[in-house]
């Protein structure tokens, strides 16, 4: 029995020198001075390292949480491929680095350790070239089959323009069985990219036989838009009106979240004030986002009223969060140091108001479909998936508690004020849709008690943002009639903030798992590279999997029950 | 009473990761009074509820009969771009690209031409906003040093073409009718204006000289005919 304890940022850990030693010298290096333990790996000994990192009792490294590549044109080995691994049982964190020379861009697949490293390889392969040996279905993955290329790479242009002719439209790769032929028996059914039980756009392709779903494959990057390569050509500011548009259902999560990297990169305190009201705001947005999942989840099941129900609370955050920051969906609410202006006089009666309003919606779903039969024949035993399976594919956040992990980022990792109050993380074992919707129901009553905890101690007083002219605008009346204040004003929109030299990932726990950033610095005014771990791609590689097996109406509940949302999968 | 936030409640239970992970899958087992379909009932009775409320008009509808009504908006709210006027009817813009440099989505145009007025360097020739690329964040407020832009809570903007997407100088002087209730995003609101310092309030008096501007104007108007 172990506890998820709070990391120890020490790259000289006994534990990781025990893995270390066993490789020759010089393959194996860490690097000091990060913000997480980091070792830099020759490429022909990765697939061993990480095989014992991931099987050795004392690192125990079981989740591979995210892969991304990195271009450095300067260097001779121009190309890095960064790999965050995860242990749940320490809660240790791992970055392993790849180098590798322009011509010898070949890595070993490492779905053989980690299942879910499955679509990372492709995403790193669409975006930088990387080659990896043994990948099954080594294909684009966010942009589409015409497209020339790696649009990461920084000799890219961003303005070029591909266009997708007909015969070069997405195959799909099936998993089917060896010498199973008797295709008369079988048909292929394509649902999407626009068909409203897809919730976005996603196509899924699935060999039919009967009613059964033999093998599937789904095709995603319809709303690929760019994200990192746009947040390179912009300031370290402007990147914040782009994070909303990631996990749209909680865009507020999103910009807490971006902006504590580079808070943490910049080292700034962020005033109490704005402390208390992200994490607020945040709580609403999860609840919001737990609704709109669950709203339709039971839609695909054909319990229309309920979306009627958890759309109504969703409504009134809306008003609350439009009051604070003048936006309902895109909120842009997080400015670097702080919040966009200072809280509205009314938010404390206003989100008191809201503690009375949401529960009884939740209630009343609960009540019409908790122990409904009907609905329970739908979800209950579909779309299992183990614990264990669902550890393996890389699953953080509701769905992965609902398979039995208690992993969260609000627990493992407290950011903000989540370590002074009482709260539970909620944890059940059935794994399977039915599960994932009362999860986010009780999860939706724990961040109500959070709200409620919080509005008791009170607002903090003080400023809202930072009192740092390099970080934050300064406040207008300065501007208008300060001279100092008014350069420093034009230094900041026009060179943006000056971001330290550096590296970091920090993550925030999103509606729907650990959402991290990666970002790299040069100390200019512009990232110069940004990487966005949703979890969504984690959660949506397991989709074909999850579905086989099941038939074609128990697939779209567990498309809902995933809560996929295409803007953060696709980034 | 505001409390510290250094003051911690003792931590809540945290929760144990079984090892190894969960490899069986305990699935709700449903009930024979479920199995029965007895819990229905008490679904039936919600909708109902809910039904007997809104017929009698005693619940909240959230939905609004857009355009007959209208969704209230706060004063904070992001809509259609202003530019303000100086009290003699003038742009209050002085064409220093700030917006157009703040602007995530490239959006606003400009091109600058000097002034008349020897006391004020620039102003803008061409002021354009691209309503289709906009992607209504308030950046612009943010960075203007003269508070020449401002933000509207007027949220229906339609158009038959792209080019008139495009908004100009004089759309974007007068998207409204003149009216406090009608300002939005801006760098200080009414509850704020204790914070602000008397000089600012004076000058700043976007409503009054929206208003000048357009007696101006007819005036200007009258004159010709």
């Amino acid at each position: 029995m172990q506890t998820l304890a709070p990391p120890i940022p020490d790259t000289a850990a006994p534990e990781l020198e025990t893995v270390r030693v066993k490789f020759p010298e010089g393959s194996v290096m860490p690097q000091e001075g990060l913000d997480q333990p980091t070792w830099i790996v020759r490429r022909d000994v990765l697939s061993e390292v990480c095989r014992e990192l991931k099987e050795n009792p004392a690192t125990r490294f079981d989740m591979l949480l995210d892969l991304c590549g990195v271009d450095f044109p300067d260097r001779v080995e121009r190309f890095e491929a960064v790999y965050h691994l995860y242990s749940l049982q320490r809660g240790a964190r791992l970055r392993l680095k790849v180098p590798m020379k322009e011509d010898e861009i070949v890595l070993p697949s490492l779905i053989p350790v980690w299942v879910g490293a499955n679509w990372p390889e492709r995403e790193a392969y669409d975006m930088f070239g990387f080659k990896f040996e043994g990948h099954p279905n080594l294909r684009r993955l966010l942009c589409h089959e015409g497209f020339q290329g790696h649009p990461l790479r920084k000799d890219y242009d961003p303005a070029r323009r591909w266009i997708l002719t007909e015969d070069k439209i997405y195959k799909p790769h099936f998993d089917l069985p060896e010498g199973e032929d008797d295709l008369f028996e079988r048909m292929t059914v394509n649902i999407g990219p626009s068909h409203p039980a897809m919730h976005g756009t996603f196509r899924l392709m699935a060999v039919m036989d009967g009613e059964t779903i033999v093998a599937s494959d789904v095709e995603i990057g319809y709303l690929h838009r760019c994200f990192e390569k746009m947040s390179e050509t912009h300031t370290w500011s402007q990147v914040i009106p782009y994070t909303d548009r990631l996990n749209y259902c909680s865009s507020f999560i999103n910009n807490v979240g971006y902006c504590r990297t580079v808070e943490k990169m910049l080292g700034v305190e962020v005033p109490p004030r704005a402390v208390w009201a992200r994490t607020i705001l945040s709580e609403f947005s999860r609840i919001m986002d737990h609704c709109v999942c669950n709203g339709t989840t039971l839609v695909d099941a054909g319990a229309l009223t309920n979306f009627w129900y958890m759309l109504q609370p969703r409504e009134e955050i809306y008003g609350l969060l439009e009051s604070v920051c003048g936006a309902r969906l895109t909120v842009s609410a997080c400015r670097i140091g702080g919040l966009i202006h200072d809280l509205p006089p009314d938010f404390m009666e206003r989100s008191r108001r809201l503690l009375e309003i949401i529960p009884p919606f939740i209630e009343d779903v609960e009540k019409l479909v908790d122990r409904n039969r009907i609905w329970l024949d739908r979800s209950v035993g579909v779309a299992a998936i183990t614990g264990e399976e669902a550890v393996g594919w890389g699953w953080t956040g509701p769905c992965l508690r609902a398979s039995g992990v208690p992993y969260d980022v609000r627990r493992a990792h407290p950011y903000d004020l989540y370590d002074t109050l009482d709260w539970e993380v909620p944890v059940l074992y059935g794994g399977d849709v039915y599960d994932r919707y009362r999860i986010r129901m009780m999860e939706m009553r724990e961040s109500l008690k959070i709200i409620r905890q919080l509005l008791d101690r009170g607002m903090p007083e003080g400023p809202h943002i930072v009192d740092d002219p390099h970080v934050a605008l300064p406040p207008k009346d300065a501007v208008y009639n300060q001279m100092e204040t008014m350069i420093y004003h034009f230094k900041l929109v026009m060179d943006g903030i000056q971001v330290p030299e550096g590296e970091l990932y920090s993550m925030v726990e999103g509606a729907n798992g650990e959402l991290g950033f990666y970002a790299i610095s040069d100390g200019t005014g512009k990232p110069y590279r940004l990487h966005a771990r949703g979890p969504c791609l984690q959660l949506f590689q397991a989709f074909p999997r999850l579905i086989t097996g099941g038939s074609l109406s128990d697939s779209i509940v567990s498309l809902g029950g995933l809560n996929i949302i295409a803007g953060e999968l696709e980034r | 009473m505001t409390q510290p936030l250094t003051q911690t409640t003792p931590p809540a239970k945290r929760p144990v990761l079984r090892e190894p992970y969960p490899t069986d899958l305990k699935p709700y087992k449903p009930g024979l009074a479920e199995r029965l379909y007895l819990p229905l009932i008490g679904g039936l009775m919600v909708t109902l509820r809910h039904f007997f409320r809104n017929l009698l008009g005693r619940g909240k509808m959230y939905t609004i009969e857009y355009p007959e009504k209208r969704r209230e908006y706060s004063h904070r709210f992001r809509g259609h771009h202003i530019l303000t006027s100086r009290p003699d009817g003038s742009l209050r813009c002085v064409a220093c690209y700030l917006c157009a440099q703040a602007c995530p989505a490239e959006c606003i145009h400009i091109e600058a031409g000097e002034h008349p007025d020897v006391n004020i360097e620039k102003y803008p020739v061409v002021y354009e906003i691209d309503m289709l690329r906009c992607i209504f964040c308030g950046y612009c407020v943010d960075a203007c040093p003269e508070e020449a832009i401002i933000m509207s809570n007027n949220y229906d903007m339609a158009y038959f073409t792209r080019e008139q997407s495009i908004v100009g100088k004089n759309d974007l002087m007068k998207p409204f009718t003149f009216d406090e209730s009608q300002l939005g995003y801006r760098p200080s609101f009414p509850e704020e204006d204790a914070k602000r310092s008397r000089m600012r309030r004076d000058a700043f008096d976007i409503v009054a000289a929206a208003k000048r501007a357009q007696e101006l104007e007819e005036t200007a108007a009258r004159g010709r005919r």
